[in-house]
């Protein structure tokens, strides 16, 4: 079983990166791009088959390792 | 007097910390990431600078989870005093034991320059050799400098005399200019400049040197 975690900057925290890369769009003529914010996919290969364990236990490796939820909110998909 | 320094994979402001320690009287003790316990009697801890674990993940992340960090996050829990420059404020916002996060500087750019600083707190063993409002220089040298905080907490941590440091010329983004901040029994430090590599002549000046001698006397005298 996969699980694949999505890490972005909470809304309000400014993410320079992100307004760099809309920045570049403009310049190579990209309009109409309003806002961009980039943030992490971090997949993780599970040795169970219990997809609600998975969960559980993915949610656990965010709270303490994979995200900081200070700045950061997290999504976790089980594949 | 004993002063540790935790050393990770990819320290290299390890050694520079503990001679500034040293100089200003400290016995020092270099202790390896994966030891789990202290050196017996330490005084302060001091969280060097760096790339530790290559800032995989997030700056500080993987070394706020290794073995030795939880000894230091039970340390500060009992009151012991703790401080991190520039890669070691990183790790002591991870941990927890200080507010907020450091992100990418706002410029996008690495910065290393000296920086004008002004003392806001004189209110901790660390920046107690300075007088309020003083302006210093401190070398500055990172690339995810900029202090992250809620306003609510910026102004809390103000209203607490929390606020160590402010740049005089802000570098990278940092919300109220916030160079370093102190925990809420005072005792945790985290500062992105680094006072250890301007503390002798022969380093062109030495306004970093009040913090380690001003830290030394607090123990001499407790």
């Amino acid at each position: 079983m996969k699980a694949r975690v999505y890490v972005m900057l909470k809304n309000g925290v400014l993410d320079p990166q992100g307004a760099a890369v809309q920045h570049a769009l403009g310049a190579l003529g990209f309009d109409g791009v309003s806002g961009v914010r980039q943030g992490k996919v971090i997949e993780l290969d599970l040795a169970g088959t219990d997809a609600d364990a998975a969960k559980a236990q993915v949610t656990e490796m965010c709270e303490k390792l994979l995200a900081n939820t200070v700045i950061e909110n997290y999504s976790i998909e089980i594949v | 007097m004993r002063a540790g320094v935790v050393v990770f994979p990819g320290s290299n402001c390890d050694r520079d910390m503990a001679v500034a320690l040293k100089n200003a009287g400290f016995d020092v003790s270099m202790i390896w990431h994966k030891n789990t316990d202290l050196p017996s009697g330490l005084d302060v801890i001091a969280i060097p600078g760096g790339f530790s674990f290559g800032d995989y993940l997030r700056v500080g992340a993987i070394a706020a989870r290794s073995p030795i960090c939880q000894s230091v996050i039970r340390f500060a829990d009992e009151g012991g005093y703790v401080f991190g420059v520039c890669n070691g404020f990183q790790v002591l916002t991870e941990t927890g034991l200080l507010p907020g996060a450091l992100l990418r500087n706002a410029g996008l750019k690495y910065v290393c320059r000296h920086e004008s600083l002004t003392v806001r707190s004189t209110n901790s063993a660390y920046t107690g050799g300075y007088s309020a409002g003083q302006q210093i220089t401190v070398p500055i040298a990172h690339h995810d400098g900029n202090y992250n905080l809620p306003q609510d907490d910026v102004a809390r941590l103000f209203d607490e005399d929390r606020v160590a440091f402010t740049y005089d010329n802000n570098p990278n983004g940092s919300v109220a200019d916030i160079a370093g901040v102190l925990s809420e029994n005072r005792r945790v430090l985290g500062m992105m400049p680094h006072p250890e590599r301007l503390a002798e002549e022969a380093h062109g000046g030495t306004d970093g040197k009040p913090f380690f001698a001003n830290l030394f006397d607090q123990f001499v005298s407790a």
